[in-house]
């Protein structure tokens, strides 16, 4: 036990860039709100704006991450109260920020990958007529992300997750003038919501058992708390994650959230969002590492997504849904990570995927503006002759994904594997975890060839289009991101020693090796051998132009096509019952509810109707009301004192 | 006066008088006559101006007399002399103006003497809550209270009569002396420690209310509420009196406090103890207008002018549940085992009845009328509280009614001269665009008598249901609860007449002169409203610390 842990955090120091940390969060939020507001007249000027306060915000991470670097390992986490926010009885949150290994290593790749895709924005949205607004959504997004990785408190991270999922439903829906976006900004948003459920419950749960939301306080404290408590957050905490993590069995969102502009899928898929769910994860560490069996959950979890998303993405035709759900996939493989415990190997994953996949984004997003947004890479071809530094770049990215040896995504790819081989119980994920890496080696290898090797299919198109090299801001992200994907490994070459696990170390609670399925040096050179041969077979393969399916496998073909039907597969069964959930409550409370409403209210009419015959009008009959009342009222005077009168007697009562 | 008491034989004790104590009184009494006296004079009322100064003077020279009243009151009343002839020789030709001046002014006058009696009585320093008399008067917190909200009342009412009244043709010289007559009766039987000096406080009362009612000779609904109230009046007064007799048969006493101690007693034949309290009940449940002893309230408040109405219901009600407090919380605390189960059913009846049967009204008068019987069940659940929580929040409830009611009427007084006619429902519609002033504050008032919160309703409604959950009353609140969400359909189907309905009732408007004084009266209704309901501490402080009965 480590680090947070202990509860050994310590109050950020005056002046330090620790107590400055909050302004890494509003000095985003600040210029999204300037630019929503006054965003039209500052014209031109707008996207700079932006991209000035993302850069301010990664020199300030960058500052930070220095200062902390400098510090004693056992006083990296610092803490810092900028406000109370809710005094509300026993329920006290601050807004505090909590500056830790782990926080700075995530707001180094928010604001990082977050800056470039702002630069390249410059130009990919160069001709879209709403860039303000544009830009001050990606801040917002950054900002927000900002919020979550630094909240000292579960609430502020919940504030966090909340701005961020709503940051998604405006960028998937940015062009919201064409339906399909509108709903799958939707869809995002309430798929969202539901895991958002599951981390309020966890935190009512928590709050009750601990009385405290503050992350300082909550994971000291978790070591005390009942195995049922620890078990239900513990798998609350993660329904949260799969939903803004894109897992089974809440993924179905992230496929359909390509309808944003490309580089907001950028920044969802690599440096915000999808991240949080992995973060919450590794946040909760001294939770998870109580309950060992919960982590095995997760990770099977992660095993199962990673292999759906995987199978799914081989026969997507669409050039950014196979990224996409390649992302499903390598997210996947994050939790598997954390799920076994290797907490600095799935944060690696999630920076080195972060690298790679925002370079392939933006990658497809370069080849897009250059096929005048078409997006089929079946119609694609030969394009790296027309874009060099966008195809060279691609391959990076590809080579890395691919788990490539040398490359970032082979080093944390590597140690994800080596945790899951060293966890009792782990053999079926192991294999799942090398029957992916196979598979994403071939998907990746085919969707790199169907667009930049072989024919020139889009000469054959209508109205072909007539591609060229994307401008300097666009491929400069790439080429800087191509840097980070290849060399992205050196972060940390050994599971133990290397540069990232010793820093996340206070931060994160790693399990204890439980077993040994298999040697690492043997496991090394598997998952060496499976990426080359999935390289090698989707390029051979797909060299030529897509493939003719044979007609026997045409149905596994359009089942993998249409995503396994899980999209179907929910609608019948949870938004066609509630649709008809909704209409038959609708009609209750049209006859039901209302009509008792206006049942009683006619039968008041009708009564009073009645009543009011009584008042007749003559003098005569009032009297006589009044009479009768008079006698009623003695009547009742004597119940009164009969019903009294034993009690009376005793006491010597009235004669 | 040491002199006089040694001329009388000996036994015969001449009482003290406290003159400062029943002061209010005195001064709408005295008002009330001179008012009487300048009117009767008709063109020489100059000169019996001079006649009332000289009578003035001459009681002051008496109460300047070495041992008898305080400087102060010497002042006044030569004061009063003076700026009654002032007033006199400045509008002798405006008798009607002169009488609603003197009229305020002399209201004015009683809550100024009212609050100077309040603040002696907070210091300690005054009469507090004691018996005066020769024990017939209390003057205490509840007595205090209703002057303040009498006088207020009357105030708000003098200024929505006076346009209404002359357009009408009804403005006659006797309304001002009998609206100080009644408001007289009123203050008296708030501080009536006596069960006689509670009698004589209904009778000076209701006679006065009696011929305000019929003011209006000519429509046959004003006579006939008139003559109805007059019979069921008196038939009910006979009740309070039988009860009274029976009260004294089986004490020896009506004097309260003493009367409800000696009922208590096991001793006491128990025919006497029930039938005498069962009898009062029913004078007092007239009074305030429970079901069944309700049944004249809807004829008399469609029938009388309607600034009478709001008068009635405003003034009327606080005066006859301050008595209701005092005789039954106050004096028969000890038999309240008797009285409140009855009492309970009585206010439970009465919200659900007086609630239902306005839904069904589309006369505007009647409906508040119903309503205003819904409401005195609500204000008898903090009698059957039987506690000082719960008499505070029925003297609070109470206030507020008053400017509620006052306010709702006053629109109706305004919107009956536009009209020249009864206002129903329907001819509402579209009210909003016509006269949006108008409209909203209608809407406002209605709001606070369904007790909306952000208006005096609420907050008055909300004190009555504490007291009824202290005195573990809980089933009474639900009923006031569901009595209530009736009421709510009547108030609210007025609002969306005023402001939902699109097409435009087509009634003559028309051309009135604007009555300025009407307008302020309902502006300062409404800022009462608002104000009370945001901010009502103060007043509450006031309530509960009025809920003090003199001993």
């Amino acid at each position: 036990m480590t680090g947070l842990a202990e509860g050994a955090a310590v109050a950020a120091p005056a002046g330090s860039p620790a107590a400055w940390a909050w302004l890494m969060a509003v000095v985003p939020l600040a210029s999204a709100a300037v630019l929503l507001l006054v965003g039209r007249r500052l014209g031109r000027a707008a996207p700079w704006v932006a991209i000035l306060s993302a850069g301010f915000s990664l020199t300030l991470a960058v500052w930070t991450a220095v200062w902390l670097g400098a510090r004693e390992a056992g006083e990296r986490t610092v803490v810092h109260t900028v406000a109370t926010w809710l005094p509300a009885g026993d329920l006290e949150v601050d807004w505090a920020v909590l500056v830790d290994p782990l926080a700075v290593a995530m707001s180094l790749l928010v604001t990082g990958v977050g800056l470039l895709i702002h630069v390249y924005s410059l130009g990919y949205m160069e001709h879209d007529r709403d860039i303000p607004r544009f830009f001050a959504y990606l801040n917002l997004f950054l900002g927000s992300m900002l919020v979550l990785v630094l909240g000292e408190s579960l609430l502020t991270l919940f504030v966090g997750w909340e701005l961020v999922g709503l940051c998604s439903y405006l960028l998937i829906g940015f062009w919201f003038d064409s339906r399909a976006n509108a709903s799958a900004a939707k869809k995002a948003f309430v798929i969202n919501r539901v895991g958002d459920v599951g981390f309020m419950i966890a935190m009512f749960v928590l709050f009750g058992a601990i009385g405290s939301l503050s992350l300082t306080e909550v994971l000291p404290a978790a070591e005390g708390l009942a195995g049922g408590t620890l078990i239900a957050v513990g798998l609350l905490l993660f329904l949260g994650a799969t939903g803004k993590s894109a897992q089974i069995p809440l993924y179905i969102w992230l496929p359909d959230a390509m309808a944003g502009p490309t580089p907001v899928s950028a920044l969802i898929h690599a440096a915000t969002m999808v991240t949080a769910g992995v973060y919450l994860v590794a946040r909760m560490s001294p939770l998870y590492v109580q309950i060992p069996e919960i982590g095995l959950v997760v990770a099977a979890v992660g095993a199962a997504t990673a292999l759906v998303a995987a199978l799914i993405a081989v026969a997507q035709s669409d050039i950014k849904r196979v990224l996409a759900y390649s992302t499903v996939s390598q997210l996947g493989y994050m939790f598997m990570a954390v799920g076994v415990g290797a907490y600095s190997a799935g944060i690696f994953h999630l920076l080195t995927h972060g690298f790679f996949k925002a370079l392939l984004f933006l990658a497809a997003g370069s080849v897009m503006h250059a096929m005048a947004d078409r997006g089929d890479i079946r119609e694609m071809g030969g394009l790296l002759r027309d874009l060099p530094i966008t195809g060279g770049t691609a391959a990076v990215g590809t080579l890395a994904i691919a788990g490539f040896p040398l490359t970032a995504g082979f080093y944390s790819k590597e140690e994800i594997l080596a945790a899951v081989a060293d966890t009792a119980g782990g053999e079926v994920i192991l294999a799942i975890g090398l029957a992916v890496a196979l598979l994403t080696a071939f998907y990746m290898a085919r969707w790199f060839a169907l667009v930049f090797l072989g024919p020139r299919r889009f000469e054959e198109l209508e109205d072909p289009p007539h591609p060229h090299e994307s401008p300097l801001s666009m491929t400069l992200p790439l080429v800087l991101l191509a840097v980070a994907s290849l060399g992205g490994g050196l972060l940390n070459l050994d599971p133990e020693t290397g540069l990232l696990a010793g820093w996340l170390a206070p931060s994160v609670v790693a399990f204890e090796q439980t077993a040994a399925i298999i040697g690492h040096g043997l496991l090394e050179a598997i998952a060496i051998a499976l990426a080359l041969v999935g390289l090698a077979a989707g390029v051979l393969l797909y060299r030529g132009g897509p493939r003719v399916v044979s007609e026997a496998s045409t149905p596994v073909v359009r089942f993998a096509q249409d995503a396994f039907r899980v999209d179907e597969l929910y609608r019948a069964a949870i938004v066609t019952p509630g649709h008809w959930l909704a209409v038959g409550l609708a009609w209750f409370d049209a006859r039901g509810i209302d009509g008792l409403v206006n049942g009683a209210g006619r039968g008041t009419a009708a009564l009073a109707t009645a009543g009011a015959r009584v008042q007749t009008g003559f003098v005569r009959s009032y009297a006589l009301a009044v009479l009768i009342g008079t006698v009623l009222l003695i009547a009742a005077l004597v119940g009164v004192w009969m019903a009294a009168a034993d009690d009376l007697m005793l006491l010597g009562g009235w004669r | 006066m040491s002199a006089l008491a040694q001329q009388l034989p000996a036994g015969v004790e001449i009482p003290e008088i406290p003159w400062a104590a029943i002061s209010p009184e005195l001064t709408l009494f005295g008002a009330g006559i001179l008012v009487l006296l300048l009117d009767t004079a008709g063109p020489r009322r100059r000169t019996s101006s001079v006649i009332a100064l000289a009578i003035l003077l001459g009681i002051a020279a008496l109460a300047a007399i070495p041992g008898g009243a305080a400087p102060e009151i010497v002042a006044l009343l030569v004061g009063a002399g003076v700026l009654q002839l002032a007033l006199t020789l400045w509008l002798h030709t405006r008798p009607r103006l002169l009488g609603a001046v003197l009229t305020v002014v002399a209201l004015v006058a009683t809550i100024g003497i009212a609050a100077w009696q309040y603040q002696a009585a907070a210091n300690g320093g005054m009469v507090g809550t004691e018996s005066l008399l020769a024990d017939m008067v209390a003057v205490d917190g509840v007595a205090l209270f209703t002057r303040f909200v009498v006088a207020g009342a009357g105030i708000l009412t003098v200024l929505l009569g006076f346009a209404y009244l002359q357009d009408r043709r009804i403005h006659r010289g006797e309304y001002y002396p009998l609206l100080l007559f009644t408001a007289t009766g009123m203050t008296l039987l708030a501080s009536a420690a006596d069960l006689l000096m509670v009698f004589l406080a209904v009778e000076i009362l209701s006679l006065a209310l009696y011929v305000m009612t019929g003011l209006a000779r000519r429509d046959m609904a004003s006579q006939e509420g008139a003559f109805k109230y007059l019979l069921l009046g008196a038939f009910s007064s006979a009740f309070l009196l039988y009860g009274i007799a029976l009260v004294y048969g089986a004490t020896g006493t009506t004097h309260i406090a003493t009367a409800g101690v000696a009922l208590s007693d096991p001793g006491t034949p128990a025919g006497l103890v029930f039938a005498g309290i069962a009898l009062m009940l029913v004078g007092f449940a007239f009074k305030v207008a429970l079901v069944p002893f309700h049944m004249w309230t809807p004829d008399v408040y469609q029938g009388a002018p309607t600034p009478v109405t709001a008068f009635m219901a405003a003034a009327t009600k606080v005066a006859a549940f301050a008595a209701f407090l005092r005789v039954f919380t106050g004096g028969m605390e000890q038999l309240a085992w008797i009285w409140v189960p009855a009492v309970s059913v009585l206010a439970a009846i009465t919200m659900l009845v007086g609630a239902a049967l306005a839904v069904v009204q589309d006369d505007l008068k009647r409906m508040l009328g119903y309503s205003a019987v819904a409401h005195a069940g609500y204000a008898a659940i903090g009698l059957v509280a039987v506690s000082e929580i719960g008499t505070g929040a029925t003297l609070f409830y109470l206030l507020a009614y008053a400017i509620m009611s006052l306010g709702a009427f006053g629109i109706l007084t305004i919107l009956e001269r536009r009209q020249r006619k009864a206002i129903a429902v329907a001819d509402l519609r579209g009210l909003w665009q016509s006269a949006p002033s108008l409209a909203v504050m209608f809407a406002l008032f209605l709001l606070s008598l369904a007790g909306i919160p952000g208006t005096v309703g609420f907050i008055a409604k909300f004190g009555i249901v504490r007291a009824a959950v202290d005195a573990g009353l809980v089933w009474l609140a639900v009923v006031l609860v569901i009595s209530s969400v009736i009421a709510a359909y009547f108030y609210i189907r007025v609002i969306v007449a005023m402001f939902m309905d699109d097409e435009p009732a087509h009634l003559a408007d028309a051309p009135v002169p604007p009555a300025s004084a009407a307008s302020t009266a309902v502006s300062v209704a409404a800022v009462g409203v608002i104000a009370l309901g945001v901010l009502p501490p103060a007043v509450i402080d006031l309530a509960e610390r009025a809920a003090t009965f003199a001993g």
